[in-house]
């Protein structure tokens, strides 16, 4: 059975990204006529001249009513090889915190430039975006090929503009594509249109890509969520560690240490309600038993006593900021980091980054509503973690507001 | 069984996801419940409620939200079902509400009890204080549940916010949530309907009779195909016709319409839907017809 890829768009109507995603759905068979239907009648009742495709998530009120995309839309569609989620975020305003958002568990970060124009400042930020979020494959699509008569001299001078931007970013993997949205052009299937292009379709490539090796399977982390205990007269003696792997492979027999008491035990077996497994890995949920009766609870992890997590109270991050009330120096925050909650202080406020020049402002003292910043922190107990860059689950934390309850931004443990 | 090189099965990583949100809402919250109506979602959505936390038990009960106009045979799964699991079921009744003059029915042609299932709904979570409801809702569906977040918050009202909802990032959930505040959670929010079938067809799943062809009366009102019931009575002009349908969703027996089929078996089924062209919603029912925004209206009021 086909696997399943996340794939994080961002963009603008005038890029063609809506065109793009309608087509993707229309050639996948994986829009449906009463849904064209009710698109087609209220592009016509609003008088547009065109079939507005976003029409078909933005399916609030206030978004139909003023033509905006508010949030981040989740669409579904599926090939017999792959099943697809395409997480559609919004060019506008607000889009620092929704294109966040929507990285933050894509596999796959796809960008439209429009080829009359090239590289624009739009596509720097959200390629920064989607490096700063460690989304391990890029691809850019040169949309509106058509246009330039199809001329291999403007997508390479844009290919080349990207390539040498994105060398300042830590982008792993970039695939540029020359395509039209419009016409068809390279997004299912091959082009007549580009003899000189020697690389796969848009749909083809998504298919195709290889995403296993992008989680980490060398540093086994286990974050205890749940303990199952289910009290029964043949189970009374049962006692489970219940959640899901953020990193490494666990096997029966392995050595293991519990984080942060740093007691030790052996894997007894890992259970699962269609049976027992010899491997665990991520994202798997299973359910771990120890050879020893030790005391483990929800926000413990487990790893391997030769590779451990830094276990520390002092946190350097970047912060996607996401709310209008500024962060300061001495703030004090909720944190919640894989499946432990804590109260931290912000010890400083060390830079800002312009998203548009990368350019690090050291001389802010606070950081606004879609600020991109590093920052450092002190919490209140110890946390398990490792870089960001090491690991998205054991790397990543939310600020929470502890009066409200509200999501704040969004840390990346440097 | 994992496939070769580490990989998962889609079907495989939408089930894990599910668990985990699961487990991070019976950690997190006091008094969770799981809305049980019996419809193919919920089938689904209470089999992964079970392997998360096997080999304990449920550690919430189930909730229905009875119409008091439900099909006979999906009242006698519920049941069943529940007993099997050895779960506590909580039924929300309509019927009993209206009995007491808590609610009024409109009586009118073509109404529906569906808008009255908002006011029993939320008494039920105040009255068991409730403090997070799992719901089926996929974000497949319509286009008001694509924007709606995992956890789902919800005010003393019930009143859903859609331009206030909060970021949802990796698989960190916040759960944060103030006295009298409650959450929806939507486990299956990344569940497409082929998934679901799937699903059910991998898991071997018992499903009420009328998700299968079968041969029933029925008549067409609004492009809708009904079924003959005490409720549901042709007017003049409507032909009452034999035909082979089955349902492809399950609600209030007024307002969900059959379609056509002649797919006996879940394999059928899924062979089916894989080459339908329209929405399950788009098909059979009525209740979203209304207006564009017919569901977001509905959950603004605290519907699922």
């Amino acid at each position: 059975m086909a696997e399943l890829l996340r794939v994080a768009t961002a963009g603008s109507v005038d890029d063609g990204k809506s065109t793009l995603i309608g087509r993707l759905l229309y050639d996948t068979k994986s829009l449906f006529s009463d849904q064209l239907a009710a698109v087609e009648r209220t592009s016509r009742e609003r008088g547009d001249g065109y079939v507005d495709l976003a029409l078909l998530t933005d399916g609030l009120r206030a978004e139909r009513e003023q033509g905006i995309t508010i949030d981040v839309a989740y669409r579904y569609f599926a090939t017999p090889r792959r099943s697809f989620i395409l997480a559609d975020t919004p060019g506008h305003v607000q889009y620092t915190r929704n294109m966040v958002t929507g990285a933050s568990t894509a596999d796959l970060a796809l960008l439209l430039v429009d080829a009359r124009k090239g590289v624009v400042e739009q596509t720097r930020r959200h390629a920064f975006l989607a490096s700063l979020l460690r989304v391990p494959h890029l691809v850019l699509c040169v949309n509106k090929m058509d246009l330039v008569d199809f001329d291999p001299e403007v997508f390479e001078k844009i290919k080349e503009e990207f390539r040498h931007f994105a060398a300042k970013l830590e982008i792993v993997d970039v695939t540029t594509i020359p395509v039209s949205a419009l016409t068809g052009d390279n997004v299912v299937s091959r082009s007549p249109s580009t003899p000189w292009y020697d690389g796969s379709s848009l749909l083809h490539h998504l298919e195709e890509l290889h995403i296993a090796s992008d989680r980490n399977l060398i540093d086994v982390r286990f974050p205890v969520q749940w303990v199952v205990r289910p009290r029964s007269e043949e189970l009374h003696d049962y006692r489970g560690y219940a959640g899901q792997v953020a990193g490494g492979v666990l096997k029966p027999g392995d050595d293991v240490i519990v984080l942060p008491s740093g007691l030790t035990s052996r894997v007894a077996g890992i259970d699962t309600y269609d049976g027992p497994v010899e491997e665990a890995f991520p994202p798997m949920s299973v359910t771990v038993r120890l050879e020893d009766d030790l005391d483990v609870s929800r926000g413990d992890l487990i790893a391997r006593p030769n590779n451990q997590p830094t276990v520390g109270q002092d946190l350097n991050l970047m912060v996607s900021w996401m709310v209008d009330a500024p962060l300061r120096r001495r703030a004090r925050v909720g944190i919640k980091h894989t499946t432990r909650s804590v109260r931290a202080m912000v010890t400083d406020i060390c830079y800002r980054v312009d998203i548009d020049t990368l350019h690090r402002d050291e001389t802010v003292e606070t950081l606004g509503l879609n600020d991109i910043g590093r920052i450092a922190l002190r919490t209140t107990s110890p946390l398990c973690y490792d870089p960001y860059r090491r690991n998205r689950n054991t790397g990543s934390v939310l600020l929470i507001d502890e009066a409200s309850g509200a999501t704040l931004g969004a840390g990346m443990i440097l | 069984m994992p496939v070769a090189g580490y990989e998962l099965t889609h079907l495989q990583m939408l089930e894990a996801e599910a668990i985990h949100i699961f487990r991070e809402v019976a950690a997190e919250f006091e008094r969770p419940a799981l809305l049980f109506s019996g419809g193919k979602d919920s089938i689904v959505m209470l089999r992964v409620a079970e392997k998360a936390f096997w080999p304990a038990k449920l550690p919430f009960p189930l909730l229905h939200i009875d119409t008091g106009h439900n099909f006979d045979e999906v009242l006698e799964f519920r049941d069943r079902r529940a007993a099997e699991l050895g779960a506590r079921l909580v039924v929300g009744s309509v019927q009993a509400a209206i009995d007491a003059g808590e609610l009024t029915e409109d009586t009118r042609p073509g109404a529906s009890r569906n808008q009255l299932q908002t006011p029993v709904l939320l008494d039920s979570i105040t009255d068991n204080r409730f403090d997070a409801v799992f719901g089926g809702a996929r974000r497949d569906e319509e286009k008001a549940r694509a924007k709606e977040r995992v956890y789902s918050f919800r005010d003393e009202f019930g009143q859903w916010d859609p331009k206030n909802q909060r970021p949802e990032l990796w698989s960190l959930y916040n759960g944060r949530h103030r006295p009298g505040e409650h959450i929806r959670v939507f486990p299956l929010s990344n569940w497409t309907e082929l998934d679901i079938w799937r699903y059910i067809a991998q898991e071997r799943l018992e499903i009420p009779s009328i998700y299968y062809a079968h041969s029933r009366e029925t008549f067409e009102r609004d492009g809708m195909l009904l079924a003959v019931t005490p409720l549901t009575q042709p007017r003049a002009g409507e032909a009452v016709v034999p035909r082979q349908v089955r349902y492809r969703t399950v609600g209030d027996i007024t307002c969900t319409g059959a379609v056509e089929s002649t797919a006996a078996t879940v394999d059928e089924v899924i062979a089916e839907v894989a080459a339908t062209r329209i929405t399950e919603r788009g098909a059979t029912r009525a209740d979203d017809r209304v207006s564009e925004a017919a569901m977001e209206d509905r959950k603004r009021e605290g519907y699922f």
